[in-house]
């Protein structure tokens, strides 16, 4: 099931002196199955463009098609359109409002219209999914922590069983530890799940480890795309619209300027190590 | 979509009453109902009409907004009418069935909903002159007097100041949480009347939550910066009269004169 954007184009309060133009002839598509992130400035149309993929924006102009619905269409099932594509907003743990934390989760099963047996299932797995204990279920969700908070939200989209999973800066305000915890839930999901991820972010560093294209916005527009690769050895690009590479990017370019024959086109820690190590003439272990 | 509503009526524009103090018009306003309910007769209320109208040409306020505040309440116009035409007693006019109109209560139905109309069109006519901030700075400060009384006038006034600031922050909140509950599959739009009811609460209860979440940071904020009530503050815009003030509290005191002697003659 792919997600197809067309020459889209998004307008707030068109026709008025307030009009602002988020969207600018945006085109792409995401393939089944790929783990993507849109990285961009603050205000470059990442979150109007997400709100696209589930029908909750609907185009100034051009047309959006997930799994060939075409979600500009003037009648079309929306729900549909919501239970394959799951979107989770920034912080997702302010739209937690039941007694429980089963039923905060079940309330997207039961608006599909999921029968009771089925939806216990899918409780149970979406908690397990998010690496909480089923201990959490009886709980208000008001008693527990942020992180937990968050995760429990993100299990109330994985238990809508979508096929595409759209998050909107997932890590932002979590510690560093919660923050790789959700990450490689979220990986999980991509690697088991045969989920397709598409990954908002404002951190190189995880957009460098985890997707396998990025999409760069700016102003409303597709900056470029490409591989962690390819898009981070643009680092002159980046910077002019206040974007960074990763630090170990940044790290082992300094090094070559020092004159050091060292490759360039390292994206993670691990990578980077095992480079130096090589220049060291040791092996990595 | 919700952002687009208007905070208030304020229609920014630049005229003798926008200039105005806001406490010069409160306080003329709240004269101008007395006076209304107490005025008799044609010329009295003819003086009135001729007073707000040159208010609301003197405003630049565009009519169609008048006219949108006057709305609401044609329903009770009408029913004002018809209550006085055919309850009072007095010269027959016509007869429908067993209700029979009168002379003397066609005169006071007409009278009574002049009342009324000039009574919204003037206090709308403050709303649409004077920013909700500088209603609220004009009301603190006449009520400062009260203080001694036991009336927190600075409380007050601050806590309506932060009502109106929150509110556009409220509703984009709103719609946050509106687009979150849709993308799991919540719909506000169908179903009968329990069910519409009953679809808010996903919308309600974290609206409620993080209302009660931003009060909480915006005190701490607010003691962290050493606030605390109303005794011996400054402001940073300090209310002055100025000409525009006394001339139009010297024309307005001409029309109600005009209007009280047209009422009530020379007694004395």
């Amino acid at each position: 099931m792919s997600i197809i954007v067309e020459n889209v184009s998004y307008t707030y309060m068109p026709g008025t002196t307030f009009a602002v133009s988020a969207l600018d002839n945006v085109s792409l598509t995401i393939q089944d199955g790929e783990f993507v992130g849109i990285i961009g400035p603050t205000g470059s149309g990442k979150s109007t463009l997400v709100q696209h993929l589930n029908g909750l924006l609907r185009p100034t102009s051009g047309r959006v098609i997930v799994d060939g619905i075409d979600l500009s269409a003037k009648r079309v099932d929306l729900k549909k359109v919501r239970r394959h594509v799951g979107v989770i907003f920034q912080y997702p743990e302010h739209q937690l409002f039941e007694e429980t934390v089963y039923k905060d989760i079940a309330f997207g099963p039961k608006n599909l219209g999921v029968g009771d047996d089925e939806i216990e299932r899918r409780v149970y797995e979406a908690i397990a999914q998010v690496g909480l204990g089923k201990e959490v279920l009886g709980r208000s969700p008001f008693e527990l922590s942020g992180g937990q908070m968050r995760r429990v939200a993100i299990a109330g989209v994985l238990a809508m069983k979508p096929t595409t999973l759209v998050l909107d800066e997932p890590a932002a305000g979590l510690d560093p530890q919660g923050r790789d915890e959700i990450l490689s839930h979220i990986r999980d999901l991509h690697k088991q799940g045969n989920l397709t991820v598409i990954l908002v972010s404002h951190s190189m560093e995880d957009v460098a480890r985890l997707v396998s294209r990025v999409i760069v916005m700016d102003k409303g527009r597709v900056f470029f795309e490409g591989t962690p690769r390819e898009v981070f050895r643009k680092k002159d690009d980046l910077k002019r619209i206040g974007l960074d590479v990763p630090q170990v990017v940044q790290l082992v370019q300094k090094l070559k300027d020092k004159g050091i024959d060292i490759r360039t086109d390292v994206l993670t820690i691990d990578e980077a190590k095992s480079e130096i190590l090589r220049i060291l003439g040791r092996s990595a272990q | 979509m919700i952002r687009n509503i208007a905070l208030g009526q304020y229609y920014p524009a630049d005229s003798p009453l926008h200039r105005m103090d806001p406490r010069t018009k409160i306080l003329i306003i709240t004269v101008f109902i007395i006076i209304l309910f107490i005025t008799r007769g044609f010329l009295g209320y003819a003086l009135l009409a001729a007073l707000s109208v040159s208010s609301i040409v003197a405003s630049r306020v565009p009519v169609k907004l008048i006219y949108r505040s006057l709305r609401p309440i044609v329903f009770i116009l009408v029913f004002t009418a018809l209550l006085h035409l055919f309850m009072t007693k007095g010269e027959v006019l016509f007869k429908i069935g067993p209700l029979t109109a009168t002379w003397e209560g066609a005169r006071q139905g007409a009278f009574m909903v002049t009342r009324l109309v000039l009574l919204i069109m003037t206090t709308s006519l403050l709303t649409l002159t004077t920013s909700p901030i500088a209603l609220t700075d004009g009301l603190e400060l006449l009520l400062k007097p009260f203080a001694r009384l036991g009336v927190p006038a600075h409380e007050l006034a601050m806590m309506m100041t932060i009502a109106l600031r929150f509110i556009p922050t409220l509703l984009e909140e709103a719609e946050k949480i509106m687009k979150a509950q849709m993308a799991r599959g919540a719909d506000f739009q169908s179903g009968n009347v329990i069910g519409r009811a009953k679809s808010l609460v996903p919308l309600l209860v974290p609206l409620f939550v993080s209302a009660f979440r931003r009060a909480d940071e915006l005190a701490m904020a607010m003691e962290a910066r050493c606030y605390r009530g109303g005794e011996k503050r400054t402001r940073m815009k300090e209310l002055t009269f100025t000409a525009v003030d006394w001339i139009a509290t010297a024309v307005f005191a001409a029309f109600v004169l005009g209007s009280l002697v047209a009422s009530f003659g020379f007694r004395g």
